[in-house]
């Protein structure tokens, strides 16, 4: 039992802003009132709903890949020693498990949604996010180039593709849908690419991304999973590319989507020396289409490194840096690259990716429809997030930053119009509220009754980077697990998955094709529930839009 | 290299060595130059996973300085000198893996022998090895694109493999011979060989110098370009003299045979091999 006591509560969800009133939880959810039990006092404190985050990459075979290629970012890495209730570990571009952990705890994070399983490395990712202390995790199993599936796209067997989907995303112990450059990965396993929505995916002769886009998002809705279908567009990364963004944006009418990182989806340009932010054009599509969320995919500078299954982009960024660069290949399923990059203030590509990333938090409107995330660690390692909060909340203080850039930058971004300012209930919201709605969780994202009790409580202050970057309190399930800034307790973390319906007899098609073409035996293949530490099964209702 | 008389001076006098390498990077002038004795004893030393304090292993003697001395057979303390910006540290005796690794300036002499990765990833500043080194002098750590970007290494005695492995700048000078993969992946900067190497010398080297004044074993990716004596050379000569090594650079005594490689990255590296007057009048 726990009273928190005359903290501002943000509760966006529950049209609570700033309102001092206390908070009662009992039994790791919070409730009307509770008699004894321990009291806080967060006076002069702000009381928010703990952080979700709604793409991010902290687990599995690529994040472990990139963890083993950049020992010399991780020599430099914020060290976390053992203590009784911690183990250790390192910070850094891609902490390790247990950091990870206490590192999104430390923000006062509670929920994670991890961005792209394959599905053949559901088992590692499971094992990895079993070593993910504090928080509840989710994750999306990568489709969009899985060629079971686009085999039967070119059969146009339309039903038997919803009914094999389902059975993958069970089989993985998956909460959503992943596409990652719809058709372009296969592409890439003939050393080629789909940069455009009509281009016709190598090795088949009807299949193309925008038919493989349209079908899954159909699909996900079919099914009704929680969560729309997890789209990282086709042409990521590329100057030009906000019109294929358009296009697919375009495509998905009349079903949900959440667009992943869409920074990395909104450069004009014809070239390198010419790209330039297309953020309006892409926010103004946006604001008028309620079907789409989606994520910033904020850039900051500095060094980290990337890692993606987008194999093809990740060839061309070796390309461009000449430095490290690793691939896998996942066979029938998908791809990856990893390569290790660094964000300069100085350079004028970067320069753009930076601003774009903060255009689209403040151009478009509804901060129930854009998430803060940097697609970890892409763009920057989580453990920033303060850092954007800070620009966000300040043009004063995005007006000293963009003095930093080079001065041609300017004429290539909006942001210096920008005057746009976040309150801090539009912050829980793009950190909270949001991102645990748009994932279909009910009791996550807000502090009403029933809700699940995280919340994070801040010391309020002018210092808004300081501030969220070192909660006075966490607690997450009803524990406080940070006080002080310091871990106190580590607690367990839930496993959300989904079982969508499908005909068992769908096994007697996938079993003997499975054999053929896959080089593990297929009763191998699914991740058993036992992997699966607290599972919670959310239920999957039809979405009719 | 400039000690005064007057100077104050912290000597550390290891009171036995330790079974397992001491992780001792606190052993810096950065580190001890504002402290008191006390607070130089207590500084925190790792013995694997065991947290110690500083005078558990060494017998410390006046207040923190700039200066410092050790003696007794440091060899398995490892990190003496890391990230150093100034001051010096004279160990009479030998010293353990990563001597002055990532230092930025100040000098550091060993009377003994080193271990491995003298001058990891260095900036700037002096080491001098009367002795031995180990292998990875001046080197990039695992991973990091750079290794030694600055600053000098002199060894009096011998050396281990890939010395100098992807140094930017700065110079290394051996005295005895080295091991394989001198100047691996050199990207620039200057080692003198004067005693010569053994195999696969300068392989992947981008730009840099190489000076062997022994013949050496040459990889087919190094081509011969001409036969002289660089200009740069004498002035690096009269360098090196100041520092107790004599390079050759008169044309009386002989030249120098310029190969450039590694052709197989394709890099623009040379390697200069000293001819000696006489043999080249016998050929």
């Amino acid at each position: 039992m726990l009273r928190i006591t005359g903290g501002q509560v943000y509760d966006p969800a529950n049209n609570v802003h700033g309102v001092v009133r206390d908070l009662c939880i009992e039994n790791g959810r919070v409730v009307a009132d509770v008699s004894g039990g321990r009291t806080i006092d967060a006076s002069g404190m702000i009381v928010f709903p703990g952080g979700v985050d709604v793409h991010t990459h902290v687990a599995g075979a690529a994040l472990n890949f990139a963890r083993g290629m950049i020992p010399e970012q991780q020599r430099m890495a914020r060290a976390i020693t053992r203590s009784k209730v911690q183990r250790a570990g390192i910070g850094g571009s891609t902490p390790t498990t247990f950091a990870t952990g206490y590192l999104y705890a430390g923000l006062g994070y509670t929920t994670v949604n991890e961005a792209a399983v394959p599905i053949l490395s559901a088992r590692h990712t499971h094992e990895e996010l079993h070593d993910t202390p504090i928080l509840d995790k989710s994750c999306c199993a990568l489709m969009a180039n899985n060629e079971l599936l686009l085999d039967l796209f070119e059969a146009g067997e339309f039903e038997k593709a919803r009914e094999v989907t389902a059975w993958l995303i069970y089989a993985a112990k998956a909460y959503g849908v992943k596409a990652v450059n719809p058709g372009g990965v296969t592409g890439w396993k003939w050393g080629k690419d789909c940069k455009g929505l009509h281009d016709v995916v190598p090795g088949y002769n009807k299949v193309t991304p925008g038919k493989i886009i349209s079908a899954l998002a159909k699909i996900v809705d079919d099914l009704g999973l929680p969560h729309p279908l997890h789209l990282h567009c086709n042409n990521l990364g590329a100057p030009g590319n906000f019109t294929t963004t358009l296009e697919t944006m375009k495509l998905l009418e009349g079903n949900r989507a959440h667009m992943a990182h869409l920074q990395y989806h909104s450069y004009g340009g014809d070239d390198w020396y010419t790209m330039k932010s297309e953020s309006a054009t892409i926010a103004e599509y946006f604001n008028a289409h309620p079907n789409l969320t989606t994520d910033a995919g904020a850039v900051l500078f500095g060094d980290t490194v990337t890692i993606t299954a987008d194999g093809p982009w990740q060839h061309l960024l070796y390309k461009l840096t000449g430095k490290k660069w690793g691939n896998i290949d996942v066979e029938n399923e998908t791809g990856c690259g990893v390569v290790p990059y660094v964000y300069k203030e100085k350079n004028l590509v970067n320069a753009v990716q930076w601003a774009v990333g903060l255009e689209l938090l403040l151009l478009i409107n509804d901060p129930w429809r854009v998430f803060l995330t940097t697609d970890h660690p892409n763009g920057a390692a989580f453990w920033r997030y303060p850092e954007i909060i800070q620009l966000l909340m300040s043009s004063e203080f995005r007006k000293e930053e963009l003095k930093k850039l080079a001065p041609k930058a300017m004429k290539r971004i909006i942001l210096p119009e920008l005057t746009r300012e976040y309150t801090l209930s539009e912050i829980a919201i793009i950190t909270s509220a949001g991102p645990a709605r748009a994932l279909g969780l009910k009791q996550k994202g807000h502090l009403g009754i029933g809700a699940d009790a995280d919340v994070a409580i801040f010391n309020a202050g002018k210092d808004v980077a300081r501030m969220f970057s070192y909660p006075r309190y966490v607690i997450k399930s009803g524990e406080v697990v940070i006080e002080e800034g310091e871990i106190r307790k580590t607690v367990d973390g839930k496993g959300f998955l989904v079982k969508p319906h499908y005909d068992p007899k769908i096994e007697d098609y996938i079993r003997p094709l499975f054999q053929q073409v896959y080089t593990m035996s297929f009763d191998n293949y699914p991740v058993e529930m036992s992997r699966i530490m607290h599972p919670d099964i959310q239920p999957c209702m039809p979405h009719n839009l | 290299m400039h000690a005064s008389q007057s100077m104050t001076k912290t000597i550390l006098t290891l009171k036995k060595a330790p079974h397992v390498p001491l992780e001792a990077e606190v052993i810096s002038p950065d580190v001890f130059s504002t402290l008191t004795h006390d607070a130089v004893c207590g500084l925190t030393v790792f013995l694997g996973k065991r947290q110690l304090r500083l005078d558990e292993f060494f017998d410390v003697e006046g207040p923190g300085s700039e200066n410092i001395e050790i003696h007794g057979d440091a060899a398995r303390v490892k990190w003496i000198g890391k990230t150093m910006t100034r001051g010096s540290i004279k160990v009479h005796g030998n010293a353990g893996m990563h001597l002055g690794a990532y230092m930025k300036g100040g000098s550091i002499e060993v009377t003994g022998n080193a271990s491995d990765w003298v001058g990891g990833e260095m900036k700037g500043g002096f080491i001098r090895v009367a002795g031995d080194a180990g292998g990875l002098l001046g080197a990039a750590y695992r991973g990091s694109v750079t290794g030694m970007s600055g600053g000098t290494i002199l060894i009096g005695g011998i050396a281990g493999t890939e010395l100098g492995m992807r140094m930017k700048r700065g110079t290394i000078v051996i005295g005895g011979a080295v091991r394989d993969f001198a100047g691996l992946q050199m990207k620039g900067g200057t080692i003198v060989l004067m005693s010569g190497a053994e195999l696969r010398t300068g392989a992947w080297m981008a730009r840099g110098t190489i000076i062997s004044l022994k013949p050496i074993k040459l990889m087919p990716t190094f081509g011969q370009a001409c036969t002289y004596v660089p200009t740069f050379l004498q002035m690096y000569a009269r360098h090196l003299n100041t520092l107790g090594f004599s390079l050759p650079c008169d044309l009386k005594n002989g030249f120098y045979q310029r190969f450039t490689g590694d052709s197989s990255v394709p890099g623009k590296g040379e390697i200069l091999v000293w001819q000696p007057a006489s043999s080249s009048r016998g050929s």
